[in-house]
């Protein structure tokens, strides 16, 4: 199982991001962001973290449930449903520019679940797209605008993402299955 | 999850536990200006309720619309069972129309039970005669956990008409399977024989069983069950028994008062101890949606055994 990102290099992508971010949104105060249940949410807070030791500006955080939006759910129904968890967004989205954060980017169907999850919460003037890694292999247009790795990987790989606060370490991983 | 949802006898801890928690997501979704998610869409839900029942048939329909199904409600006061056609005979040619789910409310136990042997859509139990009411209970229990964090170790008293109350029977499977400790009380006519089997308390006198209690749960008189007399009149039964604040007041100071609804005020529960502030009687309203849509959410997916 490679190793494909250690916790130290997780450290100064994620730095990273947040400078890109700063950089490309004039107007901090109108930024939030959203975090796709399970780790896109601890990403997201992260993110914000950063941001608040580089200017003090505290981005309001959500976390977004999308298991009620999934295409797939009651099409191939085998075994239990999957878990569905809180969604929190203490915040209205009306008019904010939104960064959604997930951690793998594959075939977008999580983020089409998630951005028509969020269009039920509000209107938002923009939605940007922030993910840890970009593993390819798109089934529907859908883009980031914020990369932390591009991960070249065969459909039959498989990206494993573990985050300190759910897993107990920082670390992506490529599994072949 | 089984296919169906006839009572909380079928349902182990951990599916228990997934209800209550999965509860807890569904709730958010009633905050939303948007109270709406397109889950079970395309899905059709059929409300069946041989019962008259406001709150329950309109806390189905809520969470099956809350959940994107399509519903409609058939209610028996203008349907051809009133031409004398069987509950099976109506339930196969609804059936015929290819329905997920029907939520069914009937006056005679074991008729969920029926129609989950002839028909392949889910059923979930809204209530069959003396028998069980499965929702009711898993509302109850979740908003216990909800004001207590914990359902383990609450002293939970049951009081009011144990004999005719399937609420009686789901929550003492229910909150002694969680590790509660159930004490039951109503007049000796009411107490069903044989309840300590289900590792409750008996007791004929509330002011005993109520001291120390977390949790207050009153039943309500049913008197349209009721063959034969059970008490002299409602006036002493509500002297006897009734909850009082003198009542309330032996309880712990934290104490919660629930009731299923619909109230008999003056009867077996006291207009100021109803709308009083250990009332949570319509939190459990509120808190039945959420409830509701768990239940429908995860019985959709594919059952166990199958």
């Amino acid at each position: 199982m490679p190793v494909v990102m250690d916790a130290d290099r997780m450290g100064r992508t994620l730095t990273r991001i947040a400078h890109e971010i700063l950089e490309r949104n004039r107007g901090i105060e109108e930024l939030a962001f959203v975090g796709i249940r399970r780790r896109g949410v601890p990403i997201a807070r992260r993110l914000a973290q950063t941001i608040r030791e580089i200017n003090d500006h505290q981005i309001p955080t959500g976390a977004l449930d999308i298991t009620l939006y999934r295409d797939d759910l009651m099409r191939h129904a085998v075994g239990p449903q999957p878990v569905v968890r809180r969604t929190e967004i203490p915040f209205s989205i009306d008019d904010r520019r939104i960064l959604l954060v997930d951690d793998v980017l594959y075939t977008g169907r999580t983020i089409r679940a998630a951005l028509d999850a969020l269009i039920d919460f509000g209107r938002p003037k923009s939605i940007q797209l922030v993910v840890l890694v970009d593993r390819g292999h798109r089934e529907l247009p859908i883009k980031a605008d914020y990369v932390g790795k591009n991960l070249p990987t065969s459909p039959l790989q498989s990206v494993h993402v573990h985050i300190t606060e759910i897993d107990g370490s920082d670390e992506v991983e490529i599994q072949e299955s | 999850m089984k296919k169906d949802l006839l009572g909380i006898g079928d349902l182990a801890s951990e599916e228990i536990h997934l209800i209550l928690d999965t509860a807890e997501a569904m709730r958010e979704i009633g905050q939303r200006p948007i109270k709406k998610v397109p889950t079970l869409r395309g899905k059709t839900v059929v409300n069946l309720f041989y019962e008259p029942s406001t709150r329950t048939r309109t806390s189905f329909e809520i969470a099956e619309k809350r959940l994107s199904a399509d519903t409609l409600n058939i209610a028996v006061a203008s349907s051809s069972v009133l031409k004398g056609e069987t509950l099976a005979d109506t339930a196969m040619n609804i059936e015929a129309m290819a329905p997920d789910m029907i939520v069914v409310r009937h006056p005679s136990s074991g008729a969920c039970h029926l129609l989950s042997r002839i028909c392949r859509s889910r059923i979930i139990n809204a209530g069959d005669g003396m028998h069980e009411h499965p929702t009711q209970a898993l509302l109850d229990a979740f908003t216990i956990r909800e004001h207590k964090k914990r359902i383990d170790g609450l002293k939970v008293v049951i009081v009011g008409d144990l004999l005719h109350s399937r609420v009686l029977r789901s929550n003492v499977l229910l909150l002694t399977r969680l590790g509660a400790d159930v004490w039951i009380c109503g007049p000796p006519t009411m107490v069903p024989p044989g309840m300590e089997r289900f590792g409750v308390r008996v007791s004929m006198a509330v002011e005993d069983a109520v001291v120390g209690a977390d949790v207050i749960m009153m039943l309500r008189i049913q008197q349209e069950r009721m063959q034969g007399a059970f008490f002299p009149s409602l006036r002493e039964y509500f002297n006897t028994f009734g909850m009082t604040a003198a009542r309330v007041a032996r309880a712990k100071p934290d104490v919660i008062i629930m009731h299923p609804g619909p109230m008999n005020r003056g009867v077996e529960i006291a207009s100021d101890v109803a709308d009083g502030p250990y009332s949570v009687i319509l939190e459990q309203v509120a808190n039945g949606v959420a409830v509701r849509m768990a239940v429908l959410y995860l019985l959709a997916g594919e059952p166990e055994g199958e």
